[in-house]
């Protein structure tokens, strides 16, 4: 922690504060990664990375990413929950890393979810 | 089953967070003089009683309801087994559980340590509830992340935001 200083956030979040008073109230979108054990075995770390990449590189703010643990579901892991705005929660499964990124622009960004991918009860 | 000692740290910080934990301190220690490794999850969580962490290592036992085996643990302590080491599980009913896997450095059948900046990455920006603190020495050289002046700096700003997550990076991968 000594070059990436405390000074740096500073800075950061100052940045970050700015932006959220620009950004349209509307845009804001949950995204929550299944982390159990059946969800790690299946690959939900690397999913819960492409979604902090995706949100990093396409510079997306706003969004809220945390994680669950298992649901009951393991054959669909890694399993991802998607909310945008007031819309009903989505629940996709056997999300890969490339899934996750046309998850992210088309549903957390575009709003229209993938009905294909969807876990259905 | 998991291939990577930093999916088995994940699996086991899973379970300090399902335990209520709000503060987890991991730690990695390498001493290639001793040809030792030492990886210690330690969680404020609601702990186990005598019974309970004895049955943790059952590989039929688990505490989620919705199937009935577990798996994490009994697969980290044959693991560790094998290779010299040992599983330990240090626990108290509302105090919380720590959890220590060794082994020898150089055995030939000890997993990679594998991505570990990813898997904290995941669990600090995932549990914005928690606290983590990371330790990871390799013989005297120590690398130690803590969230909470990170927290305290970014008050209401959340760690998913693009330039948050940028920087965690950083800050990790500088370890």
């Amino acid at each position: 922690m000594s070059v990436k200083s405390l000074e740096d956030l500073k800075k950061i979040k100052e940045e970050a504060l700015r932006k959220r008073e620009i950004r349209n109230a509307n845009a804001r979108a949950h995204v929550t990664v299944a982390m159990g054990t059946c969800g790690i075995a299946a690959g939900a770390r690397d999913t819960m990375k492409a979604v902090l990449d995706a949100i990093e590189k396409d510079q997306i703010a706003g969004v809220l990413v945390t994680q669950t643990g298992c649901i009951g579901l393991c054959e669909f892991e890694p399993i991802v929950d998607v909310q945008v705005g007031d819309a009903p929660k989505v629940t996709y499964g056997k999300v890969s890393p490339e899934r996750v990124r046309a998850i992210v622009t088309e549903h957390v960004v575009g709003g229209k979810p993938i009905r294909e991918w969807m876990i259905t009860r | 089953m998991l291939r990577e000692l930093a999916l088995h740290i994940l699996d086991l910080v899973e379970n300090s967070l399902s335990a209520g934990a709000t503060r987890v301190t991991i730690e990695l220690s390498e001493d290639t003089r001793a040809d030792w490794l030492t990886v210690r999850v330690a969680d404020n969580g609601r702990g186990m009683d005598a019974e309970l962490a004895r049955r943790v290592v059952d590989p039929f036992f688990t505490t989620r309801t919705t199937r009935r085996v577990g798996l994490g643990l009994p697969f980290l302590k044959q693991a560790a087994e094998m290779c010299g080491g040992a599983l330990t599980i240090d626990s108290a009913p509302g105090v919380g559980t720590t959890i220590t896997a060794t082994c020898q450095h150089s055995h030939i059948d000890r997993m990679p340590l594998g991505d570990l900046p990813t898997t904290i990455l995941s669990l600090v920006v995932g549990n914005p509830q928690a606290d983590f603190v990371y330790r990871h020495s390799v013989n005297e050289r120590v690398f130690q992340f803590d969230t909470r002046p990170i927290k305290a700096e970014l008050g209401e700003v959340a760690l998913s935001e693009p330039s948050v997550i940028a920087y965690l990076k950083e800050a990790l991968k500088e370890g």
